[in-house]
């Protein structure tokens, strides 16, 4: 018996911004910047948008797409470092607007970016020890960086689902590995606004030792290598250090080309991975197989081995918009609606 | 505590996924809820069920809003609109995902999860549909 995915759903709001229009702001080459980082533009969610509508418009597309009882699900876990509240959790009201509730269990997860791949692993647990039938593995953020830091060229907003079991699996999860240690390479300290990370620091040390490390402990434990997958996706807090990562793994462009949103819609954080990871469902055929490593600043990697099943043709995966679909949906913004839509001016007490 | 506070949280399943009432005498679909059929009235008592709309509308008149008060003043203009529900019944609600020159009557709107308000910045948030243009 495998545990895996059994519908998957995300969202991306519609709004963007592209890294020249905040450049000229700051007195730096925004085009350099983007180019640097491989961003085109990144997503801001509108001033009516956050984790948890973005969780909840996730949720309701990943339930779209089966004939399934809500009812059913057990768990609700969800993924942010940008909860709306810091007490009351995002999952209870998820669950109402799916009409989970009330009997399941209910969590908020926090681990910077891999929050979200975090929720899947619990998810599979509970799933496998069959102490519920289907779980709600969520990932979603609107992060934010300090105004003219570079983590403002990067930091969107987005989030994806995945309802995790045994049954009607679409696509199986045979082996995940996760790879954990204590690297202050980013962090947020309770009550502060803006995050704080180690400059050059979040490279080398941080995200290629962690993915790099976890892949290879996933190639192990899976007994395959690069030329193995059709597709892999990592996190990308940016559009270079997973093409970089991917490419010393032995991976090809081609097998990476699908999952990498990061270019068109910035780092969603913990719905990066995710996100990415839906793309490739979008399009994936029965018997493709699917590598997943993602990254949280803390700093972890969580991997996962995926096989595409016959079940991906039972879904329907046209009942919401694709990722590609979701991409092309867009606004461009300027600096000064995007700064009043971010909450970056200060108002008049409401 | 906001004196909303009670009565929104009543109002969740509503707010959230359009749960409304039939009557189980005539049919009638009603949006909100009600305790009693408006055409059975007695009748329809013990009799109406919770019914839960399918999302998906059409526009029937709007306004554009310029004058917003202090909470909507982010999204100003912005578009409310008289939507007829494909069950029958009417509600008011923000038209979100369209420019207001876009608008149209009998334009086609499906229901989505937006943040409708909050009580201050320490205050609870609360959220419940909003409609965009179908897709
Ligand atoms: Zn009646």
């Amino acid at each position: 018996m495998k545990s895996g995915i059994v519908s998957y759903g995300a969202y991306i709001p519609r709004y963007r911004i592209r890294p020249k229009d905040i450049g000229v702001v700051w007195g730096a080459d925004g085009e350099a910047m983007g180019r640097g980082l491989n961003i085109r533009a990144k997503s801001v969610p509108g001033p009516d948008e956050d984790v948890i509508t973005i969780s909840v418009e996730a949720a309701r597309a990943c339930m779209a797409k089966v004939d399934l009882d809500p009812t059913e699900i057990g768990a609700i876990y969800v993924g942010s470092e940008s909860h709306p509240y810091a007490v009351k959790p995002t999952a209870t009201i998820v669950a109402e607007a799916i009409s989970s509730a009330p009997v399941l269990t209910a969590a908020d997860f926090e681990f910077a970016c891999k929050a979200g791949t975090a929720a899947i692993q619990t998810t599979m647990g509970l799933t496998l020890s069959k102490m519920m039938k289907y779980g709600l593995a969520i990932g979603s953020d609107t992060s934010q960086g300090a105004p003219g830091d570079a983590l403002e060229y990067s930091a969107s907003a987005g989030g994806a689902a995945f309802l995790i079991g045994v049954d009607h699996v679409a696509a199986e999860i045979a082996h995940t590995v996760s790879f954990t240690t204590d690297t202050p390479d980013f962090w947020r300290r309770e009550g502060q606004r803006y995050p704080s990370h180690g400059g050059r620091f979040t490279g080398e040390p941080a995200y290629f030792k962690h993915v790099l490390n976890c892949a290879q402990l996933l190639f192990k434990r899976a007994g395959t290598t690069a030329e193995d997958y059709d597709h892999a996706v990592f996190h990308q807090p940016n559009g270079k250090f997973p093409v970089r990562a991917a490419k010393q793994l032995g991976f090809k462009e081609g097998q990476i080309d699908t999952g990498l949103c990061v270019r068109e819609i910035g780092n969603t954080y913990s719905g990066a991975i995710m996100v990415g990871l839906c793309a490739i469902l979008d399009e994936a055929d029965p018997g493709d197989r699917i590598f997943a490593v993602g990254y949280g600043s803390g700093a972890g990697s969580d991997g996962f081995d995926l096989t595409v099943t016959e079940e991906i043709r039972k879904i329907r995966r046209d009942a919401t918009p694709s990722i590609k679909e979701m991409i092309a949906d867009s606004v461009f913004l300027d600096y000064a609606t995007y700064a009043k839509y971010r909450g970056k001016i200060l108002m008049r007490e409401a | 505590m906001s004196l909303a506070i009670p009565r929104f949280w009543r109002e969740i399943q509503s707010r959230y996924n359009l749960i409304g009432t039939k009557c189980g005498n005539c049919g009638k679909v009603d949006f909100p809820p009600r305790a009693v059929c408006p055409v059975c009235g007695r009748k329809s008592i013990g009799k109406m069920q919770r019914f839960q709309l399918g999302g998906k509308g059409s526009v029937v008149t709007y306004t554009v809003i310029h004058d917003a008060p202090a909470q909507f003043e982010m999204q100003k203009p912005y578009v409310m609109a008289i939507i007829e529900m494909d069950e029958g019944v009417r509600l008011t609600s923000q038209l979100i995902d369209v420019k207001p020159e876009d608008v149209r009557i009998g334009m086609k709107v499906q229901a989505s999860f937006r943040k409708l308000g909050q009580d201050g910045d320490a205050g609870v948030i609360h959220y419940g549909y909003k409609f965009r243009p179908a897709g």
